[in-house]
């Protein structure tokens, strides 16, 4: 049976935030036409950003090479569609910043042709394991369930470690979300595919697919796909918030904790997202890089709600046009799913390969109270699917006790958004972590630049030193030769006869140059 | 209880016993008021403080004698605040802090003459003989001992950009309370 346990487990706290599923669930995923202008960022993965590799007025084929990873974890980026980069420009992203991150511009032809060079594995079940990573890792396959980590390396367990079990995430447990659950619906068969050679690259035995009881379309598809498969067998799970989370689906599948600071592979399984197994497909059955993804778009404030399939660099803007603007009396729109997605200050912000949603959310769909003193009242503890003591937390945030933080584990909060949920304070939980997390990381950051200054000051006055002493010695040496030669000159007076020897001067060195 | 009570005064005493052995093992000369306080400032021995270098500064500090605790610039507020709390006084306000900056050179302007190499602490700067130098902004402390010896003044402090990647969240205001 392997370490799948029989039985589900429950894991601590979790909520049951409104659904609002209904909106979209029933729309069949569609193709957004082409847009005029792609903004493609270099940054759309956990990692060091990409080197754009293509110069204004390159024309480029669709899934050519158009940022060049830098260094292990990072991840490339490819051209969404043919057409012509117009250049590399600084553009709004979906960062809560706001900021802009350098983007490639790139103005589609309308042929929509792949590189003729792009080809897959052959034989892709049987392929060597390390040839499957290497075809994941040019592809620019990143996980789609919204952490965008680079996905090859999911799919390397580290030396000595066995993955038992590989987990298919189809829980999509965010609410609104339903582009994973149209995808299930679908592509059953190629997520099947996909799954069958992440096996095969994890030399894994056993998989499941978890996905949870409100998308029963999704759960019957999938069982219908598996069939045929030895090994892959699909558990419905109750709805819970946040299950889809890797630790939490963890637990309950088999009943074990991944550790604080451990990876899921400490535990003997590995976990991916439904639509990461399909992009693994195409990347190995066809070479085709992952340039499109699908996009929920809904809320209460979108005119037609839909699932839309977008190239990776669409503005925001136009997925909204396409389903017909903008309702009146919108409050925000979301980039990502509710509890944990971005509100966008500028709907140019483009969508990435880790955009799951797009939520046009009205006033009451959005309650924002305003924020009371904490009453204690130990709700958020209970909500916390981590166990942590976000009322804690918090507090130490807020008076910027930033030292203090690590002690109440502030880094192993998911930023699930459980505890502000439940918060009867209306808190915003959330942000203070938030702002605690880059706080702690700030801290660090000078911490490690003081210490570097430090080194550089000290090799530099070591430097200077050593340069004076040479110098000391070089004028020493002069000294003690041209004392020699002055006695030599006088013995030579004294005694006539004895000729002079030459004495062995040093050259002189051009000490005045630049270090 | 009883064992309990023990078993606690026991662990006291071990521990105090432990730390008393530490302080003679581990003891160094040298006063830890000043070693914290050393710690706290950049290391960049600047000397934009007025005093020789970070040492001098801490020690200047420690002495009692009244020495402002807001004269590192390149430390900042941040270096001010942990004066502030190691030496038990109230933060004071900064008198310059324009936030972090970098230096830059305005390469088409350089000359090549190697003098802020020369001056620079931590070695931010590269470049060679009559050839254009540049800063090497991640390690430039905002110290501008660069600044004044380059003849053609062609190093300016520039405010350190905001990106993606240095940007930070703000806090939340916090509930507003009203006291009937
Ligand atoms: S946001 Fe963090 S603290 Fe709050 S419930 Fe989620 S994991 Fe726990
Ligand atoms: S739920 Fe809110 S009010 Fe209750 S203890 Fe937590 S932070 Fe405080
Ligand atoms: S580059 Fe100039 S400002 Fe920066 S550390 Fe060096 S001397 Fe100081
Ligand atoms: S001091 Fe000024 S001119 Fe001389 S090398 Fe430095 S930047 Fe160039």
């Amino acid at each position: 049976m392997g370490i799948l346990a029989t039985a589900l487990k429950k894991f601590h706290g979790g909520v049951h935030p409104k659904e609002y599923k209904e909106l979209s669930r029933h729309c069949a995923i569609e193709e957004l036409p082409m847009p005029k202008r792609l903004y493609v960022p270099m940054h759309q993965h956990i990692g060091a950003p990409s080197d754009p590799c293509v110069e204004p007025g390159t024309q480029v084929f669709k899934g050519q090479l158009i940022g060049e990873p830098n260094g292990f974890v990072s991840a490339p980026v490819h051209a969404p569609t043919s057409g012509t980069i117009q250049g590399i420009e600084e553009h709004v992203s979906g960062h809560p910043s706001g900021l802009t991150m350098p983007c490639a511009v790139l103005i589609p032809d309308g042929n929509d042709q792949w590189h003729p060079e792009l080809k897959g594995l052959e034989d892709p079940y049987n392929a060597d394991p390390q040839a499957i990573r290497d075809k994941v890792r040019e592809s620019g396959v990143v996980g789609l369930g919204g952490a965008t980590f680079p996905s090859f390396i999911k799919l390397s367990p580290p030396q000595g470690k066995v993955a038992e079990l590989l987990i298919i995430n189809g829980v999509e447990c965010e609410p609104y979300l339903t582009c994973d659950a149209r995808l299930m619906e679908e592509h059953s068969q190629e997520i099947i595919d996909g799954i069958r050679i992440m096996l095969q690259a994890l030399q894994t035995k056993q998989c499941v697919i978890a996905i949870e009881d409100n998308k029963p379309g999704a759960i019957q598809a999938m069982r219908r796909a598996a069939q045929e498969t030895k090994n892959v067998q699909v558990v419905s799970l109750p709805v819970m918030y946040p299950q889809g989370a890797e630790k939490q689906l963890i637990e309950v599948l088999i009943h074990r904790q991944v550790p604080s600071g451990c990876l899921p592979i400490d535990v003997g399984v590995i976990v991916h997202n439904v639509a990461t197994a399909l992009a693994v497909r195409e990347a190995v059955l066809f070479g085709h890089p992952l340039v499109h993804r699908v996009v929920t778009v809904t809320g209460l404030g979108i005119a037609r709600p839909a699932n839309l399939n977008v190239p990776v660099g669409t503005p925001a803007q136009d997925l909204i046009d396409h389903c017909g603007g903008l309702k009146n009396g919108v409050k925000k729109v979301v980039m990502g799913g509710p509890m944990m997605g971005v509100a966008l200050g500028d709907l140019q912000a483009p969508v990435v390969k880790g955009t799951s949603g797009l939520l046009a959310m009205l006033a009451r769909e959005t309650v924002q109270e305003p924020e009371q003193p904490c009453i204690r009242c130990g709700n958020c503890l209970q909500a916390c699917p981590v166990q942590l003591t976000p009322c804690e937390m918090a507090w130490r945030a807020k008076h910027d006790l930033i030292d203090q933080l690590d002690a109440v584990h502030l880094m192993d909060c998911i930023e699930c958004g459980s505890c502000a949920y439940v918060c009867p304070s209306h808190i915003p939980l959330v942000h203070y972590f938030r702002y605690g997390k880059l706080a702690m990381a700030a801290k660090k950051h000078d911490k490690d630049k003081a210490e570097l200054t430090r080194q550089r000051n000290q090799a530099k006055q070591a430097r200077a030193e050593a340069e004076k002493a040479e110098k000391e010695r070089k004028k020493e040496e002069m000294r003690l030769a041209s004392e020699a030669r002055k006695k030599a000159a006088a013995a030579s007076q004294a005694g006539e006869s004895a000729p002079a020897k030459p004495v062995p001067t040093s050259k002189p060195a051009a000490e005045e140059s630049a270090p | 209880m009883i064992e309990a009570v023990l078993s606690m005064g026991g662990m006291a005493l071990l521990a105090g016993l432990g730390l008393g052995y530490a302080a003679i093992k581990f003891h160094v000369e040298g006063n830890p008021v000043v070693e914290s306080l050393e710690a706290a400032l950049p290391a960049t021995n600047c000397g934009n403080c007025g005093f020789p270098g970070c040492h001098a500064y801490a020690e200047a500090l420690a002495s009692g004698e009244k020495v402002a605790i807001s004269l590192c610039s390149p430390g900042g507020s941040e270096a001010m605040q942990s004066i502030a709390a190691i030496l038990g006084v109230d933060p004071v306000a900064m008198e310059t802090d324009q936030g972090p900056r970098v230096a830059m050179i305005h390469e088409e302007k350089c000359i090549g003459c190697t003098a802020c190499i020369k001056a620079c602490p931590v070695d931010a700067i590269v470049g060679a003989n009559k050839q254009s130098h540049t800063v090497i902004a991640d390690m430039c402390t905002d110290c501008e001992a660069c600044v004044e010896p380059c003849p053609v003044d062609c190093i300016e402090m520039v405010p350190v950009p905001d990106s993606i990647y240095n940007w930070k969240w703000d806090k939340p205001a916090g509930p507003q309370v009203t006291i009937h």
